[in-house]
This record gives C-alpha cells, sequence and structure tokens, in this order.
C-alpha cells in the first residue's frame, strides 16, 4: 500500500512497511547515520537521523521510524540540525583529535559529519579516556579512543560473519568495545576477516601495517623484492583513485608496481590456477578413494581459522591445499629462486591482497620452511593505493605492462576466485576435463554466481552426481555446517569465503564501498571471464611448465612438501 | 498446626472459600475458622516482629533472637511470626504483641535489650514503659487503656492503604492468611466470571495507571497485547527497582507477596499470557526468597499450574534475578536481561505489546500496578476510580527518605498534597530545620520547592511543576542541602548507570557531570582558561540538558538532564554562588571552601601543619601560621585540629 507523507512541506510517496530514512533516502533527501546498516534491525543507538515529527512534537529516528499515513516531518528544521552538531560535538568532546596522523584521515565519517554539521569549534571539552591500543591481532588494530561505539562492528562479527569476537563491555561513559574478557585479539576468536574495518566509521579499527617492512625491503639493494597481488585487487584498486567501481586496471597496476620498484611482478592468479590442479585432483582423489566428503575449501584464511576454532570436528574436511598467496610464496622461494639464482633468504615476497586475514595466513608457522616465510609482508588494496600515491605514481598517465613470467600468466577461471563462488566454478571446469578428458560445453555456472549468501546446485559428471555448495559471510558458513552436522548429506564439494560476496567486498577492500561497487567488481571479473579465450586453469602454459619442469604433477611428492599444509584445532576464549 | 489440620485448611479455604467465591454470606462455623486462620481470634499469644530489610537493618534479627530466648526461659506457649514492614521505617525495629483477649498492641523502636522488659510486663497485661505506636481496634477483644489507636497514628491517619494493607500485618508467606483475608478471590472469580477482554476492560474503566513512572493506562496495555495472535504470550513484572531512595516494590513483595501473584495471574490471564517472569533484583535477598515460597505454595494450592481450578487456564511464573543494572528498568532493556543479552534499550516500536521478550506479545507492568489489580476486581472499577483525582485514581505509594522527622513507606489516594506529606504524615523537617526542597521520581525526576508544595500529587501536575511521578521516591532536603550537590550526585549516578548505547546520553551524560564538577571543585592551578571553561561549561548546561533529553533512546537519558534543570530552575541563585563566588551556601561542597589562619590567635604550635593531609600550611614555631591556597582541598582538619580556634572558613 502506498500513500503521501509530508517531508519538509513538500508530498513524497511512501510505501507501508518501509523505514522513513529509505524513503528520505530515494527521495533524495541525505540525512545522516552512524550505527546504520543497510537492511538489519535498526539499532537506535547514534542518534544522527533524527527528524522532527510535527504531529507529536517529538524527535524520532528516522531509520526505527516505520512510515505512517499522514505522517508529517521536517528533516532538517533548526532543532533537528542542532541535536546533530550537539551529538558530533559531544563524540569530538573527548575525541584524540589527532586526524592529521589517523589512518582514515579524509575518509572518516566522523571528519565528514563535523565538517558537514560546520562544527568550528570545542564547545564542549571533556576528559579524555586514554585507552591502550590493542596491537595484538595479526591483521587488525584497534584504537579504543577513537571508537564511537556505533556498534556497526560488533553486529557484522555477530550477525554476518556469526563469530562474535568482539561486543560492548562496561556501561555508560566506560563502554568501550572489547573481545571475551577483553584481552587482546590474538586470544579472541577473531578470524581477521577486516570486515569490521569495513563499516567503522572512524580510525578505531584498522588493518595491522606491513607497510614499513615493504619500504624497507625495497631500499635494500640485498634484497630481490617480488609482489604478487590477488585476482581481485586489478578490479578494486580502481576506486582507491577516484576511478569507476570495478574498473579492471590491471596492467597500469602492473606498470605502478614497477615503478614503485617491485624486481618482480607476478599475478596471484597464476596460483589460483595451481590451486585449482591441486585442488580438483584432491577432489577427485577423495571421490574416488572413499576419502573424507564433503570437501570444503581452504583458499579463505578467515574461513580456516573459523573452522580451526568453532568447527575443528570439519578439519578433516578442509582441502590441504594451501592458499594461491602462499602457494605462490611457495612457488618463488623454491621454484623461482632456483630458477633465477636468487637465494630465498634473499628474496623479499609481498603480496597484495584484499584481506587481512592474509596478514594472519602468512604468518603461521605452517607457511614457513627452514625458518623462511613464504610470503614476507602482505599489504591490502587500501595500503597498495597508498604505497601507489607515496611514490608520487600518477595512475591517469601511465600505460599499461603485462606482468613477469614465469608466474604472471592466468586463465580467467583464476580470476573467478575473486567473487563468490569462482573457486568452486574454476575447479568444476578443470575437474570435469580431469575425470572426462573433456571439456565443459558450457563453461559458465549461473546458479553459483552472485551476491547470494548461499547457492546450491548439483552437476553430474560421468554418471556421478556431485552436490555443490556456495556459501559466502562465515553466518551462513555456520548454518550449513550445522544441517550436515544434523545429518545433511548431499553436499560433496563446499566453497566457502569468509566475507560477503567474495574477496571482491574482503576486508583489505577500499572504504566507502556500497552495494553498487562491489556488484561492480563482481561483473568486470565475469566480464573478463566472458571476453578471454583462455578459460581453464589446466590449459595455462606457465602452469604446464611448472608442472613439467618442477612439481611433475598435482598431489605429487614436491606439491605435497610445498602446496600442501595441515590444520589446528584452536583453543580461544569465546 | 499439624500437617493434618494443615491440609484441612488448605482444603477448607480452596473449597468452602475460592470455589464458593459468589456466596458473600458464609456461615457462622465458616467465619469463625476464617478468623482462626487470619489470627483475629488466638488461643496464645502471637508475636509479631517487623522483619522487613528496613527492619533487619535497624536490628529486627536481634529482637527476634531475643523474643525466642524469652519464651523459651519462661516457658511460655507463644508464636512468633516474622511479618513485612508496616511503613514507618524510622520506627523500626517493630514488635507487636497479641494475646488473647487482648488487642495487638505495637511497639516501636525495640531494640533487643528492651525485649525481656516488654515481654515481662506485657504477659502480666501490664503496659511496659517502651514507645508504644499503637494499638489495633477489634470490636470483640479487649483495648489497652491510654494507647491510641493504630490507625490514629498521624503517621497512618491519613493514609489509604490498599496496596500496603497486609504489609506489616500478615505472615507474608502464610498464603493461607492471605486467602482468609479475601485473596485470590479475584483471581478466581475473574477465571470464572469474565472473559479476558472483560478484565482488561475492568482495569481500563477503573483508571488504573502504570505505577512504575511512566504513567501508561494499565488496560489500554493490556487490551494491545490481548489483541495480539500469538502461540505465546508473556507477562512479566518489573521489580527491578533501582532509584535512590525508593524502596516500595521491596515492601510489598518482602511484606505480601501473594498480593502480586495474584494481580500477575488476573493480568496474564487478561492478555492470554501463560508464562510470567518476575525481574526483581539480586540486591533484594529476602524479597527473593519470600517471593519464591509464595509462589510454591501457590502451585501447592493449584493457583498456578496447568489447567488452573479447571479452567483449562495454564500460567506460572518464575523469578529471574537482575545484576543491578538501573537501566534494566527500562522496558526493552529487561527483556533483553531477561533473554540473556546485555540489557540495553531497543528502539519502539515495535512496542513490547506486539513484538517483546523472544519476540512474542509481552506485558510488562511495575510490582505496584500488579499490586492493585485484584482490589479492582473484587470490589470493582467504580470503587477504584472513585479514588483519586480526575486524570489518576487509586493511590500511591511513596517512600520517604532524607532530612525528615518519619521515613519510611506510605500509601496516599492521588491527589494528596506534598505539604500533607511532609508535614502532616511525616512530621516536618528533621531538627527543625528549614524546609529547601523534595526530590520526587528519582534520577529521573525534578523537585518540588516550598511555592509547589501545594500541588495535589498526580501525573500531570507533577510535570507540570518540572518533576514526574516517577516509581515513587520522595528525598526531602533542608537548608543544609546543596543542590548543587544533589544534582551532582544524580548525574554522577545516571552517568554510571547509562547502558552506554546512544551518544547523547553516553557522552552528554559525562560531560554534564564533569561540568557540575567543575563548579563545585577547586579552581585547578595553573589553567588559564580555568574559569572561563568553567563559565562556558554552565552556559552548555542547559543545552546539553534540553539535547539530551529531546536525543536519548530510552526513558533513562530522556529524563536524565531533570535533575539538573529543575535544580537550574529553583535554586539558580545557588549555581550562581557557587560560579561567581566561588562559594557552597551550604556548606556541603568542600573543594570550595577557603580556610584562614587568624594570625592572632594562632600560637604558632604547628598542630594544624601536622594534620594537613596536602602539607599546605606554612609553619614554622611560634609564629603565626599561613595556608597557601592553591594547596588547600579544603578538607578542613586543621580547623578541627587547632585547639584556639584560630582557624576558620572565610
Amino acid at each position: 500500500m502506498s500513500f503521501l507523507i509530508d517531508v519538509n512541506n513538500k508530498q513524497i510517496n511512501a510505501q507501508k512497511g518501509e523505514m522513513l530514512l529509505e524513503v528520505l533516502k530515494r527521495n533524495g533527501i541525505k540525512v545522516p547515520t552512524l550505527c546504520y546498516i543497510k537492511d538489519k534491525f535498526p539499532s537506535g543507538a547514534c542518534r544522527m537521523c533524527v527528524v522532527e515529527n510535527l504531529k507529536t512534537g517529538k524527535l524520532i529516528t528516522a531509520c526505527s521510524s516505520p512510515v505512517e499515513e499522514g505522517m508529517n516531518v521536517l528533516t532538517h528544521s533548526p532543532r533537528v540540525v542542532e541535536s546533530r552538531k550537539t551529538i558530533v560535538e559531544l563524540l569530538l568532546s573527548n575525541h584524540p583529535d589527532d586526524c592529521l596522523y589517523c589512518v582514515r584521515n579524509k575518509n572518516c565519517e566522523l571528519q565528514s559529519l563535523s565538517e558537514e554539521l560546520q562544527v568550528r569549534e570545542r564547545k564542549i571539552r571533556g576528559k579524555k579516556n586514554g585507552y591502550y591500543m590493542d596491537h595484538s591481532g595479526a591483521s587488525i588494530v584497534r584504537d579504543p579512543d577513537k571508537c564511537i561505539l556505533c556498534g556497526r562492528c560488533v553486529r557484522i562479527c555477530d550477525e554476518v560473519m556469526g563469530v562474535s569476537a568482539i561486543d560492548f563491555i562496561n556501561r555508560g561513559s566506560k563502554s568501550i568495545i572489547g573481545t571475551t574478557f577483553n584481552a587482546g585479539l590474538n586470544t579472541s576468536s577473531c578470524v581477521n576477516c577486516g570486515q569490521c574495518i569495513l563499516v567503522c566509521p572512524t580510525g578505531a579499527l584498522s588493518e595491522k601495517s606491513h607497510f614499513v617492512g615493504v619500504i624497507d625491503a625495497l631500499n635494500n639493494p640485498i634484497k630481490t623484492v617480488v609482489v604478487q597481488y590477488a585476482p581481485a585487487i586489478s578490479v578494486s584498486l580502481a576506486e582507491e583513485f577516484n576511478m569507476p567501481a570495478g574498473k579492471d586496471i590491471n596492467g597500469i597496476m602492473n606498470a605502478a608496481l614497477r615503478k614503485i620498484g617491485f624486481d618482480k611482478v607476478f599475478d596471484t592468479t597464476f596460483s589460483a590456477d595451481l590451486t585449482i590442479m591441486e585442488e580438483a585432483s584432491e577432489l577427485i582423489y577423495r571421490i574416488q578413494n572413499s576419502g573424507t566428503l564433503p570437501m570444503i575449501t581452504s583458499c579463505c584464511p578467515g574461513w580456516i581459522k573459523f573452522a580451526e576454532e568453532f568447527y575443528p570436528e570439519f578439519i578433516p574436511n578442509l582441502s590441504s591445499c594451501k592458499s594461491p598467496q602462499q602457494m605462490l610464496g611457495a612457488v618463488i622461494k623454491s621454484y623461482w629462486s632456483e630458477k633465477s639464482g636468487i637465494k630465498p633468504e634473499n628474496i623479499y615476497s609481498v603480496s597484495i591482497m584484499p584481506c587481512t586475514a592474509k596478514k594472519f595466513e602468512a604468518q603461521r608457522e605452517e607457511m614457513t620452511r627452514e625458518g623462511i616465510s613464504d610470503v614476507d609482508a602482505v599489504l591490502t588494496t587500501r595500503e597498495l593505493g597508498q604505497l601507489i600515491r607515496m611514490y608520487g605514481v600518477d595512475m591517469n598517465q601511465i600505460e599499461p605492462e603485462t606482468a613477469d613470467s614465469p608466474h604472471g600468466f592466468r586463465s580467467s577461471a583464476g580470476k573467478l576466485f575473486g567473487a563468490s563462488g569462482g573457486v568452486m566454478e574454476a575447479a568444476i571446469r578443470t575437474a570435469y576435463n580431469m575425470i572426462t578428458g573433456d571439456e565443459l560445453i558450457q563453461f559458465q555456472i549461473p546458479a553459483i554466481r552472485g551476491l547470494n549468501g548461499r547457492k546450491e546446485i548439483k552437476i553430474n559428471v560421468n554418471g556421478i552426481e556431485l552436490g555443490i555448495a556456495v556459501v559466502n559471510g562465515l553466518a551462513n558458513a555456520r548454518l550449513l555446517l550445522e544441517e550436515i552436522k544434523n545429518g545433511k548429506n548431499d553436499v560433496h564439494f563446499i566453497e566457502v569465503m569468509a566475507c560477503p560476496g567474495g574477496c571482491i567486498n574482503g576486508g583489505g577492500q577500499h572504504i566507502g564501498a556500497d552495494e553498487n561497487s562491489i556488484k561492480a567488481r563482481m561483473l568486470s571479473l565475469y566480464d573478463i571471464d566472458e571476453r578471454e579465450t583462455l578459460k581453464v586453469s589446466h590449459k595455462n602454459p606457465e602452469i604446464i611448465a611448472l608442472y613439467k619442469e618442477f612439481l611433475e604433477k598435482p598431489l605429487g611428492h614436491l606439491s605435497h612438501e610445498l602446496l600442501h599444509t595441515h590444520y589446528v584445532k584452536r583453543d580461544v576464549l569465546k | 498446626m499439624t500437617t493434618q489440620e494443615n491440609i484441612s485448611v488448605k482444603d477448607f479455604l480452596i473449597d468452602e472459600v475460592l470455589r464458593d467465591y459468589t456466596n458473600n454470606s458464609k456461615d457462622k462455623e465458616t467465619l469463625e475458622k476464617l478468623s482462626v486462620i487470619r489470627n483475629e481470634k488466638i488461643n496464645k499469644p502471637i508475636i509479631y516482629v517487623g522483619c522487613g530489610t528496613c527492619g533487619l537493618g535497624a536490628g529486627a534479627d536481634k529482637t527476634l533472637a531475643e523474643a525466642k530466648k524469652y519464651i523459651i526461659e519462661k516457658n511460655i506457649s507463644a508464636e512468633i511470626v516474622e511479618v513485612g514492614c508496616i511503613g514507618l521505617c524510622s520506627s523500626e525495629p517493630i514488635l507487636d504483641v497479641h494475646i488473647p483477649g487482648m488487642n495487638r498492641i505495637s511497639f516501636e523502636h525495640v531494640t533487643e535489650e528492651k525485649v525481656f522488659e516488654i515481654f515481662d510486663k506485657i504477659f502480666k497485661l501490664e503496659l511496659p514503659a517502651v514507645e508504644i505506636l499503637g494499638q489495633f481496634i477489634n470490636e470483640k477483644t479487649n483495648k489497652w487503656d491510654n494507647v491510641q489507636n493504630f490507625n490514629e497514628h498521624p503517621f497512618f491517619a491519613p493514609q489509604r492503604r490498599l496496596v500496603l494493607k497486609n504489609c506489616g500485618i500478615v505472615n507474608p508467606i502464610d498464603i493461607n492468611e492471605y486467602i482468609a483475608r479475601g485473596g485470590y478471590k479475584s483471581f478466581i472469580k475473574a477465571l470464572n466470571t469474565y472473559s479476558s477482554l472483560d478484565v482488561c476492560d475492568i482495569i481500563e474503566k477503573s483508571g488504573l495507571r502504570g505505577r512504575g513512572g511512566g504513567g501508561f493506562p494499565t488496560g489500554r496495555k493490556w487490551k494491545f497485547a490481548n489483541a495480539e495472535k500469538a502461540d505465546q504470550k508473556y507477562l512479566i513484572c518489573n521489580a527491578d527497582e533501582g532509584d535512590p531512595g525508593a524502596f516500595m516494590d521491596r515492601a510489598v513483595i518482602e511484606g505480601d507477596p501473594h498480593r502480586l501473584i495474584e494481580g500477575m495471574a488476573i493480568g496474564a490471564y487478561g492478555i492470554g499470557a501463560t508464562k510470567a517472569y518476575v525481574y526483581i533484583r539480586a540486591e533484594y535477598p529476602l524479597a527473593i526468597k519470600r517471593l519464591k515460597i509464595a509462589l510454591e505454595q501457590a502451585r501447592e494450592y493449584g493457583l498456578l499450574g496447568k489447567n488452573i481450578f479447571e479452567t483449562g487456564v495454564d500460567f506460572d511464573i518464575k523469578v529471574k534475578m537482575g545484576a543491578g543494572a538501573f537501566v534494566c528498568g527500562e522496558e526493552t532493556a529487561l527483556m533483553h536481561s531477561i533473554e540473556g543479552k546485555r540489557g540495553t534499550p531497543r528502539p519502539r516500536p515495535p512496542f513490547p505489546t506486539t513484538c517483546g521478550l523472544f519476540g512474542k506479545p509481552t506485558v510488562i507492568n511495575n510490582v505496584e500496578t500488579f499490586a492493585n489489580v485484584s482490589g479492582i476486581i473484587e470490589k470493582g472499577h467504580e470503587w477504584f476510580s472513585s479514588i483519586g483525582t480526575k486524570t489518576s485514581k487509586g493511590t500511591k505509594v511513596f517512600a520517604l527518605s532524607g532530612k525528615i522527622a518519619l521515613t519510611g513507606l506510605i500509601e496516599i489516594p492521588m491527589g494528596t498534597t506534598v505539604r500533607d506529606i511532609l508535614f502532616k504524615i511525616a512530621g516536618g523537617i528533621k531538627n527543625n530545620k528549614k524546609f529547601k526542597s523534595v526530590q520526587i521520581g528519582g534520577p529521573s525526576g525534578g523537585c518540588i520547592t516550598e511555592q509547589n508544595l501545594d500541588i495535589q500529587i498526580d501525573y500531570e501536575s507533577l510535570i507540570a511543576v518540572g518533576a514526574m511521578m516517577g516509581s515513587g521516591g520522595l528525598v526531602v532536603m533542608d537548608e543544609d542541602t546543596c543542590m548543587v550537590d544533589v544534582a551532582k550526585f544524580f548525574m554522577d549516578f545516571i552517568q554510571r548507570e547509562s547502558c552506554g548505547k546512544c551518544i547523547p546520553c553516553r557522552e552528554g551524560t559525562k560531560r554534564m557531570l564533569e561540568i557540575l564538577e567543575s563548579i563545585t571543585g577547586k579552581p585547578k592551578a595553573g589553567e588559564s582558561n580555568e574559569a572561563l571553561d568553567r563559565f562556558k561549561g554552565v552556559m552548555q548546561l542547559e543545552k546539553l540538558g534540553r539535547i539530551i533529553k529531546d536525543t536519548s533512546l530510552c526513558g533513562l537519558g530522556q529524563t536524565a538532564p531533570n535533575p539538573v534543570l529543575s535544580t537550574l530552575k529553583w535554586f539558580r541563585d545557588e549555581y550562581e554562588a557557587h560560579i561567581f563566588d566561588r562559594k557552597c551556601p551550604a556548606g556541603v561542597c568542600t573543594n570550595l571552601r577557603v580556610f584562614k589562619i587568624n594570625a592572632e590567635k594562632c600560637t604558632g604550635c604547628t598542630v594544624c601543619a601536622k594534620k594537613c593531609p596536602t602539607g599546605a600550611i606554612i609553619s614554622n614555631k611560634k609564629t603565626p601560621h599561613f595556608i597557601i591556597e592553591d594547596n588547600c582541598i579544603g578538607c578542613g582538619s586543621c580547623a578541627e585540629a587547632c585547639k584556639f580556634d584560630a582557624i576558620s572558613v572565610v
């Protein structure tokens, strides 16, 4: 049912059941919010979206007020604006005020609001809190002083990720957000996904920077600095430079990385293809030898830690394959090291990931050999943007270049890894070939594409019916695993990505992206797969060469040593 | 009573009283039996000791032990009954003696050493020389000479006790006595003669409004829930009484738990709830204990449980203890707490009557609200609405505390003036000091000053003068109270008890407290902008208060600035004295005191310097000493130590 409501003395159309905020937004009226998360139950914590209800004379929050017939509101009356401004002033009254030094400088919601509301002087002076920062986590740094307690991180961690590593502690002005017993993030159940960083309006949450290590290595003449970048990076980086969301700037990025001074530019998508070779072989091996099924993908380090903490009983189900980042890291410091004659200890291996959990993954002890890490530093998409800006590379003026051989060539299947369902799609393409010897006629599998949290299909390969499930957002993974524990037995292969939508929406991505941007990144990946001709991993010539010259065959002796790993049950404070 | 007698009493009460609820003209034998159960007709002495929390605080447990010792030592066949609080807390411990054939007589301030003296005399039917509150008049028993009628005691005479009817009189954990005094009859009557909607209707027509503070019409709330279709509905009793100086709910539960249970049972029937919670603070162990006993008794009598009195109605009550968060008195926070979540409020709508506890339709009422219900069902809505004012019906219980002669609980009809409460019932200001103000409605309320003392208490008129009914705490202040300090106290309470969810309440109340602290604190040495900040801060108080009220998420924040706004309105001069003169007119804010040494009186003995905790006194022997003002914290230790009266406040 639709009806008219009065907003700022003009009539606008509203649908029964809608919240006022949505109606205002649709009609081009911007009401500021801090605690609002789209499509989630309104929390009503920040009070920024108050509007004046002329019928009752009260201020109501637009986010939590359903529209009613005959409603008459003012969204920017003096009373409303004064209230909003005072709320911002209250937030600033004990804020550290170190914008110039803040990781979120120029991209901070609090900063923008105080600018929009013309906060020009410190009217309210409060005692500063002086909390300690939490540097203990491998991926995420918390600065409670900058936290405005909007609660978005808490809700994302609970409702979307199903982890609940953080929650509110204490009461009143002593309220903080913290982990169980307010211990460090490193001992908590945090899976390092970084979704909290994406929703944080201020600099209270940020990734653990590996910036300094990378710059030191670049300036160190002894070190050969190689870099690899994940499939999702080339379609996400553009937004860091105000270019349209989803624009694929792979070539420009290659050139920029060389300008910064990286000695070799490799593509993690190459090792995504390698992962497919190993993982598809492992799946077939498990099916043919009555191994543990369903097999679950292991590319996502957030998911892996989640499984180790909450579902250790599923550890045997996890594919033993390392993630593409770690596979390439291991190949660089073995095969490429030998080939190029540079000792592994003199190689500084950097990876650029849309992900904060990759920082944690890179420092797992399973990911080192003889005391040397496979990957030395992990930069997020955001950090890469900063690095490019710092080195003064003008992204609009440089010519595209290609990545370096022997780990720079890729299939479009590997590129799909960046979106939810992509690992599965690439694996099916190769597994089909491995089982039947033929290629699929139709490569694309639309049923497992898209941003839905859970996608399930059945496919038939040579008379074997395989149940396929793809989930993203760990809360969805939790639901699926619970169903399997309760007897669901029609799935054989599961892809899990921790972040909603997959790596294109990873915790290391550009902050401030909306749903449309995420969709644009995804479509860009699908477009690459549509346009390019090399659509399967097993036909990647560099992969074929790698097996021929070095690894011999998937699941072979060297593969096991370099490309596969194991997992451990983790006891953390939950 | 033996077990056999117990069973026969139970059967008698269930069959002859409860099931026979329509019959109001019982035969003589039944009436006789009832008066025995009511302990009106007794064959051995009964000693009543007021063992509410207030009584115990005044030493009632020792009085009780002494009484037990006496009857054992003297081999007297007497029964000792622990009762709840009668309301006159400042007279505790209160001990009543009921001797067969005589009126029940009540003694006040019965500390342990007085027990033997009282009993020695009273069992000889002589009056002991102790303070007597009065005697309960009964036509069938003999009067004590020269003892006033209890109901004519100035504290009790103007009261109208509906909710507190049984408190302090009956044995709270004796369901028989409750039933014999008419209890549970309304519940059985409602189940058998009214539809659930009838019940809501009667309550709505009675004009009963929520006694927890908001004053929402109870019957209307019940009707909302009644209209909801759901597989499960809940009823919640909010007994999370957290206002400083409020203890009405505690007294009702300690003194008459069955009245609450009956009210809840009727309410649950009215809305169609089969499960209920009493959300009670863990700081009320005695109330919890008695409530649990009472619930067990009600279950034993079939008044709770499945298919109550073969009517097909199921209902039971769980006791849920709160962990002492003030905000959990807010209904949505309370429900979160019961659900096992962090006790924070959420925006409404949806209202609890549509989506409440565990997402089901839920009604939440306060203890006192429920305690009114059985009376309304028993005597009809016309009776109830004949009491009180136009908009506020019935009575209200208030907890009196502060600088007042008599403190305790009173129940007065709506419309009574504040002046009558303070000066007629409570005996005026303690120590003949001058009245300054009375804080009504706790930390959410405001103060009433001399000029508004004649307002008649009801929901609207209190709001009109900037106060509110609240749950019913009355804290009386005299001329020695500093109103800025009072505002600071409440602000400190509120900012600590804020849940921290919404920004205006979390940050705003803290900032307001900081401003009040700077007004009442010593100027900070070395801060050049201190005076300016302090002045600016005060200008912010009113604005902050207004915006916190306007924008906060729940009732706690929306009323949090009231104590400051109200004191600013009525006692602006006191604020100005603190800000401009840096003086506290009442002498309460010690940080503002400046001490000086009179050089002529000072003998140079150095005692004061030795006492000074901050080393603020320059002392050379036998020469006059000197206080460095910047270092002095105004504690006054020097003045106390000085034997020559040389140190004083300027």
